[in-house]
């Protein structure tokens, strides 16, 4: 007898993952991607970043829009508080990415989220970027993350959720591995 | 029936219907039954029978299985220490000995150096004579080879490197500190060791899998095999390449420990790193995701506990054994990416305990995928003929265990007699056309 599953949506296509999963595991060229922004410096610390295009699946592909992303410092810091610190928007993407796994994850193990809220911590002595002390690193000493989430699942389902999205995550690897970075200047 | 190898015979040529590569516990349960179906065969192997038991093992390391659970084909444990561990030099009497019960065709010391396609099946050579053959099994094993990351290139020259194949014991190493990297069985067991020989250890860790050695009073391997974990099959997982890609558990076969996991290692003064990421102008640098790999492992381990109560619970016996119980979870430390220079002679030894893969570099058939594994579909490669045994999860999750040769090898000997017979057809009717 075949049962009817309960459905489950959390807006995540996942047979669309899955699929793509399988087709690039078959085609692994069609699997790299570049990612890219540019960014217009407008006045002091204000900047606007803009992301439109990428490339993947073989080919150039374009967001449905430009997106923007103004990124200024606050005003204790003598600037005009045009937009979010470009530390705030590494939050926001670290936030994004592990969210966006949890939605994906719930989704694949038959979980129906209710709500999921993210509350994220990035600690940082400023003694670092000011140059007062060496051994003060210019970034995070670290990053706390704490997750509200309401859903049809028991505690150890929900912290293996949490777990998961973090093991795929993008931004979660990018900030906790170390990545080459190369400067250019034409 | 044991063949004995015939020096100087490097150019003379044998026909059989099977060649097996390796005479370990796979490829000897390979030689069982393709004996009890009458199909002439032999078996070659580079060194001694169990050879890598007898080489490429540490000196104190034993199985992670009780030896009542040792078993191959028609031939189990007789010892008087069931619940014990056996040490490699008793894995190698309990293989050498199967294979004398078995009567099994080894020629030993002869060590394949190619195998190719052939009009009508496989070539074979070896250092002392060819074979021509129908059907070749790959019995050589998973870890031939250290797997090591390319960021040991980075490690400054001064400080010595090491991988598990080379390690025998504590005595090999300089004074001073050691950096083992890997978190599985091998690279608990060797920090451990290490550090109780006197070396401040530091332990860089990745996903890894957290095991107590039993619960409940009975050893974890006894419920694993009693649940029918060990049994599934390789068609019965979600994601079979992760299945195969697993580390083994961080288990130490002695009785006289409840855990060999990181907790264990921290109380004893090992300190506990994320993964090794990366070296820069010889500092190491250390993944920051150690918290999140031991809640997967956490995780992970209580949901098998929860399978064995929720098993015994069906079973009508909630209360066999001890009572359930949940572990301490694993102590992360607050800082899980010190700095750590490598140039500074802190650390003298790094140890990569990162895995193995096998070697393949005699096998001259395109069957190999973009990672060079042999591609197949539970052991049946992707050339007719060709079947590849004792791989991590290769048949069932047992497959790489020595009691998990029997089942794979039965199954796999069915399929090649099989192909042995339709291949006998299809030449007759060539013949008769």
């Amino acid at each position: 007898m075949e049962t009817t599953q309960a459905t489950v949506n959390n807006g995540v296509n996942v047979e669309a993952l899955l699929g793509a999963r399988e087709a690039l595991s078959e085609a692994p060229q069609a699997a790299k991607f570049t990612w890219r922004a540019t960014c217009d410096w407008i006045n002091g610390t204000h900047s606007a970043t803009t992301v439109k295009s990428f490339f993947g699946l073989g080919e150039e592909q374009q967001h449905r829009t430009a997106f923007r992303f103004d990124t200024d410092h606050p005003e204790v810091f003598a600037s005009e508080d045009k937009g979010a610190t470009p530390v705030e928007v590494v939050l926001a993407g670290l936030a994004g990415c592990l969210t966006a796994g949890i939605a994906a994850v719930a989704q694949n193990r038959n979980i129906q989220l209710r709500s999921v809220k993210a509350t994220l911590e990035g600690g940082m002595d400023l003694q670092g970027i000011l140059g007062i002390d060496g051994d003060v690193r210019n970034g995070f000493d670290g990053i706390k993350v704490h997750y509200d989430i309401d859903a049809d699942a028991s505690k150890e389902d929900i912290a293996a959720l949490v777990a998961q999205s973090q093991k795929r995550s993008a931004v979660f690897d990018i900030i906790t591995n170390p990545t080459d970075v190369t400067v250019t200047v034409a | 029936m044991t063949r004995t190898p015939q020096p100087g015979g490097r150019s003379r040529a044998g026909t059989t219907d099977v060649v097996v590569i390796g005479a370990g516990h796979s490829g000897l349960a390979v030689s069982h039954f393709l004996s009890r179906l009458s199909i002439d065969h032999v078996i070659l192997e580079r060194g001694e029978i169990a050879n890598s038991w007898r080489r490429e093992r540490w000196d104190s390391l034993r199985l992670l299985t009780p030896n009542w659970l040792s078993r191959l084909p028609g031939y189990g444990y007789k010892g008087r220490q069931p619940d014990d561990y056996m040490s490699a030099d008793q894995v190698v009497a309990f293989i050498a000995d199967y294979a004398s019960f078995a009567g099994a065709p080894v020629h030993t010391r002869t060590n394949v150096a190619h195998v190719g396609l052939t009009d009508d099946g496989y070539g074979v050579s070896t250092d002392r004579r060819t074979f021509t053959c129908r059907a070749v099994v790959v019995a050589s094993g998973a870890c031939n080879l250290p797997a090591v990351p390319v960021v040991s290139a980075a490690v400054p020259g001064g400080v010595a490197q090491l991988t598990a194949l080379d390690y025998k014991n504590p005595q090999q190493l300089e004074p001073g500190g050691v950096l083992v990297v890997g978190a599985s069985a091998t690279g608990l067991q060797l920090a451990d060791e290490i550090r109780r020989a006197g070396h401040e250890v530091t332990i860089a860790v990745g996903e890894h899998v957290r095991l107590p050695r039993s619960y409940r009073g009975r050893d974890i391997q006894w419920w694993m095999h009693v649940t029918g974990v060990l049994d599934q099959k390789y068609t019965e997982v979600d994601d079979l390449v992760r299945a195969r890609n697993v580390p083994s558990p961080q288990l130490v076969g002695s009785n006289e420990q409840p855990f060999m996991d990181l907790n264990w290692l921290s109380d004893r003064g090992v300190r506990i790193t994320g993964r090794l990421a990366g070296i820069r102008n010889g500092k190491a640098q250390f993944s920051g995701s150690l918290s999140n790999v031991c809640a997967l492992a956490d995780l992970k381990m209580n949901r098998l506990l929860t399978a064995i109560d929720n098993w015994l619970e069906q079973k009508g016996c909630p209360n066999f054994g001890t009572p359930a119980e949940r572990f301490e979870p694993t102590r992360v430390p607050q800082t899980s990416c010190p700095n750590l220079d490598l140039n500074n002679g802190e650390i003298r030894t790094v140890l990569w305990a990162t895995g193995y893969r096998p070697d393949y570099s005699w096998l001259d058939i395109p069957v190999l995928d973009r990672k060079g594994f042999i591609r197949h579909d539970g052991g049946v490669g992707a050339s007719p003929g060709l079947y590849v045994t004792g791989l991590p999860f290769l048949r069932r999750r047992k497959s790489s265990f020595i009691h998990g040769a029997e089942d794979d090898a039965r199954e796999l000997t069915a399929h090649l007699a099989g192909w042995l017979a339709h291949s006998n057809r299809k030449s007759l009717s060539r013949i008769a056309s």
